[in-house]
């Protein structure tokens, strides 16, 4: 079955997708978004109180991919078999209008600039020789300063709390020295130290580093965005990452885009809509359009367009360019081919500090965005040489709300009871007394550590799963070590009575049983070379024109960073791009 | 208007090589009048089914004599209005008499319609007859059962209660000599017949008052309309706009929502099929002349705020009837100092909806939720969800009589069986103008 043509397809209903889908109306393109899940409204599932239930939301995973119609497999090396992910714990996409942007917890960053041109960066300090065999260490191909306005535009949409350090070359607050220039403030003040916040503020600035506050997509107080679409004021209630926000204060496309997307008759949002694979004609140069399954009807619809947004959760955007056969897929043995290749994702540990029990952590509350980091340790803010590692991480105290399960499952383990009295007082004084820390750093893609179609197993809808090829590498687990040992001096500062400092072991391989995080990267890589990037500097594919793939994918390595910020900026610099150049003469806006 | 046709004929001489140009232009100068008189009438409301073609009419109103449907009022020549002519268009909207001499339910308000002037008739019926498409959608046959079901006694009632339209335009136009608050006694007296809903009717239904200088009962609230209590417009300082500014009135009827409140129930639909359409000066107009209505009642001391609830609160004493159920369920949105997050969560304290002497809509609201209404200046829809679920009448009797007496407000306190009564007539759960919000 054929459907009428359109101007423009986007493919999934998450932040990129709805950004593009935004900007493209606003072109005056008529545009068909398809999302593969539901329709998502707060005022259905995000409704107060149900939608604040710990079991619904975080354990059951309410708002995440249902792993029963379609997944990954996922193995550690190559002479390895791959096993599909069948249970929800390491990564937790999303699926439903708003995808991982409505369950997502609300950090909000740009990007260190120096982590654009890492490459570059590490080879003018250290020279050549410092990137270590086997890690294809490449720049993204654009700049800071070539995003900044994009960054600027993000935030505004997104309501963002935070506090500027630097605004057009003039130091205006107390933020992140190490923070690119910027030419405006953040849209909202900061959100409010919690108690545990404001502690590691003091202790690390004693300690001698240099802490700012979290940037936040939490609204500090109500917030109208350039859309006219509005935010209610974060109450750190807690429940950010994992929920629909019921004050419809943490951003998200169904609260800060969507609603006024909507009321354009050039839009069009078809849910339940699976997308099979993005058509191309004979020279495989040219997409005609996509075919979609209508999951309620199990009915196969071809819609035509002269543009194809991929805009899908980043591994998703990777599996329909392998299923649609855009670019080439990438071998490791060779190092040649795109698609699949510089898989990443970031090496995040948690540990945790006591304090005396006179000091009350009131975990409870918190927020997904809230909190103080350091950067001291991250990107190149810090000399390398001597350590031989490439990368870094943020160190922070991020108290997101400890929801009840979470902390009876989080107390014991390494060794102390898992039940019983000592458990129980355990819990109690984590639960009180304790505050956790993160070191949130990059990870580097590797030749040997890629995306490709798994041999063996079929989704539900009889296509090949997409097969992660994935381990913990030695320069990521000395990076990891080092950050960690520099949480030392911070506890020890906040006066701390017991420390559980966490890092990941030399030989650790990646164990997909625990949750990490959902920041996974690359696989579809933005460069300047069509022989190491599937994407131009403008996400556009080298290989078929009229597709452009938007999202994390696009990351040569995972940054410390959380990367919405990111996916958002580059969204708003590739529609820019579209918009101002492609649209006037569709083509490669790059010659390869 | 008498000088009109001759400078019409001046122009014709002087312009005749602009003539077609100027021709087309002034009809559709004129169509686009009609269109913004439409919505400043907000025929929509009545007039428009979801899903179905604007203006086919079907929409049921349930009356205490049987249910009667608006008719289809599109140029549709078997089941709309194409056979009227600009004079019988004139007297239906006017004077509520169809086409056949038959006289119309005074649901349509033609007792406000009277103040329209020719112009303007002009140009409704202008973009009726062009610009709307034709609809072939009969009207549902009305469910009035005999004797309410003859038309001829209403004749009675119009000869009663219908002014002349001449004389209603000359009332209307001359209650003011500033021309804004002219405009905006015009508007709200004529098209928008705000009266309809906001003022009393007396046992035949009539209004009992038509405009601001009939009587000082004019839109100082009107009955329960599909389970809400029309509030006072006039300047009552709790229980009408007396702490409103002009701002405050216009951000209301362009986006549902302000500083001291947020549209709920019927009052949606006339935001987003009439007000939010209206200019800034029309709304300025409405907003001033409705500051001028001096308050009815004057006994009503002026509301202060009173803290004594929030410090209560804050030192956790949830010993006031209704308060633990107020923190459990209320405070996260509206705040334990009941101020709320305005233009998003709007303030229960000073609330003028808290405080009216009749609960329905504070209970209806607590009871199935309330949606704001997305408007095309302020898409977001806020959602507050139903809380029938959750809470017994007792508990929505406990829970309201706190918001009523917190924070100054001082309202009279409400029973498990008032609960229970409203029970039996809710409206529809937390939807905006039959929409479940989607963001």
């Amino acid at each position: 079955m054929t459907k009428k043509h359109v101007d423009a397809i986007v493919v999934g209903a998450g932040w990129a997708g709805s950004i593009l889908a935004k900007e493209l109306t606003e072109a005056g393109l008529s545009v068909v978004m398809l999302e593969r899940g539901s329709e998502r409204a707060t005022a259905v599932e995000g409704a107060y109180p149900e939608s604040i239930d710990e079991l619904r939301g975080a354990i059951r995973k309410r708002l995440f991919q249902n792993l029963s119609q379609t997944t990954v497999t996922v193995r550690n090396t190559i002479d390895q078999t791959a096993l599909p992910y069948r249970q929800l714990a390491a990564f937790l996409p999303g699926e439903g209008v708003g995808g991982a942007g409505l369950h997502w917890s609300g950090v909000h960053f740009r990007v260190s600039p120096e982590d654009l041109r890492l490459r570059s960066s590490v080879v003018e300090r250290y020279g050549d020789k410092f990137i270590p065999e086997g890690m294809n260490l490449q720049d993204y191909g654009v700049t800071y300063s070539e995003l900044e306005p994009f960054f600027d535009k993000a935030e505004k949409v997104f309501g963002t709390s935070g506090e500027a350090y630097k605004v057009n070359g003039k130091i205006v607050g107390n933020g992140n020295i190490f923070d690119g220039d910027r030419s405006d403030n953040f849209p909202l003040p900061a959100m409010k130290d919690t108690f545990t916040a404001s502690t590691f503020r003091a202790a690390a600035t004693e300690a001698g580093y240099h802490p700012y506050s979290l940037p936040a997509a939490n609204a500090s107080r109500q917030y109208t965005n350039p859309y006219g679409c509005q935010m209610g004021p974060c109450n750190f209630c807690g429940y950010c990452s994992g929920y629909d926000c019921y004050l419809y204060s943490k951003a998200s496309p169904n609260v800060n885009v969507l609603p006024a997307l909507r009321q354009d008759p050039g839009f069009t949002l078809i849910s339940d809509a699976h997308v099979l694979r993005v058509d191309l004609d004979d020279t495989r140069s040219k997409a005609t359009g996509v075919t979609y399954l209508e999951t309620k009807t199990q009915k196969e619809v071809s819609l035509s367009a002269d543009l194809v947004i991929l805009s899908a959760f980043q591994f998703h955007n990777v599996h329909l360019m392998l299923l649609s056969g855009i670019g080439k897929p990438y071998d490791p043995v060779s190092n040649t081919g795109t698609i699949g290749r510089n898989f990443v994702y970031q090496t995040i540990t948690s540990s945790r500090i006591w304090l005396p029990p006179s000091k009350y952590t009131n975990q409870f509350i918190g927020a997904g965005g809230v909190g103080v980091a350091i950067d001291d340790f991250n990107s190149m803010n810090f000399d390398h040489g001597p350590l031989g590692f490439v990368g870094g991480s943020p160190v922070w105290v991020n108290q997101a709300g400890l929801k009840p399960i979470a902390a009876a499952i989080g107390t014991g383990g390494g060794g102390t009871p898992r039940w019983g009295s000592a458990y129980k007082g355990a819990l109690i004084d984590t639960y009180k007394h304790s505050i956790g820390v993160d070191a949130h750093g990059s990870n580097m893609a590797y030749r040997d550590v890629y995306l490709d179609l798994d041999p063996t197993w079929k989704d539900a809808y009889g296509q090949p799963l997409l097969r992660m090829t994935f381990t913990w590498k030695d320069n990521d687990i000395r990076m990891n070590q080092y950050v960690v040992s520099k949480i030392e001096p911070i506890a020890k500062a906040m006066g701390a009575t017991k420390a559980n400092l966490v890092h990941l072991n030399a030989g650790q391989p990646f164990d997909t049983r625990h949750y990490q995080t959902t920041h996974l990267g690359g696989g579809a890589i933005m460069g300047t070379d069509p022989q190491t990037s599937a994407l131009n500097r403008y996400l556009q594919s080298w290989d078929v024109s009229n597709v452009f793939v938007i999202g994390s994918n696009a990351f040569p390595q995972g940054m410390g960073y959380n990367p919405t910020g990111m996916v958002a900026a580059l969204a708003y610099w590739a529609a820019y791009h579209i918009r101002t150049t492609y649209l006037k003469s569709p083509g490669p806006l790059v010659q390869a | 208007m008498k000088t009109f046709p001759i400078l019409a004929f001046a122009c014709s001489i002087f312009a005749l090589s602009h003539q077609t140009a100027s021709a087309h232009d002034d009809k559709a100068t004129l169509r686009e009048e009609g269109r913004y008189l439409a919505a400043a009438s907000d025929c929509a409301a009545c007039h428009s089914i979801k899903n179905k073609p604007e203006y086919s009419g079907g929409v049921s109103f349930a009356l205490p004599i049987g249910t009667i449907y608006s008719t289809n009022i599109t140029p549709d020549m078997d089941h709309g209005i194409g056979k009227y002519t600009e004079a019988e268009f004139g007297r239906a909207l006017r004077e509520g008499v169809r086409r056949d001499g038959s006289t119309l339910y005074p649901a349509m308000p033609y007792p406000s319609y009277a103040r329209l002037t020719d112009h303007d008739v002009h140009a409704l019926y202008t973009y009726f007859h062009e610009s709307v498409p034709a609809a072939s959608i009969p009207t549902p046959e009305n469910g009035i059962r005999w004797p309410f079901s003859m038309r001829w006694p209403l004749m009675f009632w119009r000869w009663a209660f219908s002014p002349a339209p001449v004389k209603a335009q000359e009332k209307t136009l001359h209650e003011f000599a500033d021309t804004q608050m002219a405009r905006g006694a015009y508007l709200v007296e004529g098209p928008a017949h705000c009266g309809a809903c906001h003022s009393p009717r007396g046992l035949t239904m009539q209004e009992k008052a038509l405009t601001a200088s009939d009587s000082p009962s004019f839109l100082v609230g009107g009955a329960l309309i599909d389970g809400w209590i029309p509030t006072s417009l006039r300047q009552e300082n709790r229980t009408g706009l007396g702490r409103w500014s002009e701002q405050d009135i216009v951000d209301f009827l362009k986006t549902g929502r302000n500083m001291q409140g947020e549209s709920f129930g019927a009052m949606t639909s006339a935001i987003v099929h009439g007000t939010q359409h209206l200019s800034d000066s029309d709304l300025h107009a409405i907003a001033k002349y409705l500051r001028a209505l001096q308050p009815f009642d004057r006994t009503q001391t002026n509301w202060v705020y009173d803290p004594s609830a929030t410090n209560a609160l804050r030192k956790a004493d949830v010993s006031a009837r209704g308060a633990k159920l107020y923190v459990d369920n209320c405070a996260a949105c509206h705040r334990t100092d009941g101020k709320g997050y305005p233009a998003v969560f709007p303030p229960l304290a000073g609330n003028p909806v808290v405080m009216g002497k009749d609960p329905a809509s504070l209970v209806h609201i607590v009871q199935v939720g309330a949606t704001l209404p997305k408007t095309e200046t302020a898409p977001s829809a806020f959602t507050m969800p139903d809380f029938m679920h959750r809470l017994n009448d007792q508990q929505v009797a406990d829970v309201v009589t706190f918001i009523r007496h917190a924070w100054g407000n001082n309202a009279p306190a409400v029973s498990a069986e008032d609960v229970a009564k409203l029970r039996k007539d809710m409206p529809p759960r937390n939807m905006a103008d039959g929409e479940i919000s989607l963001n």
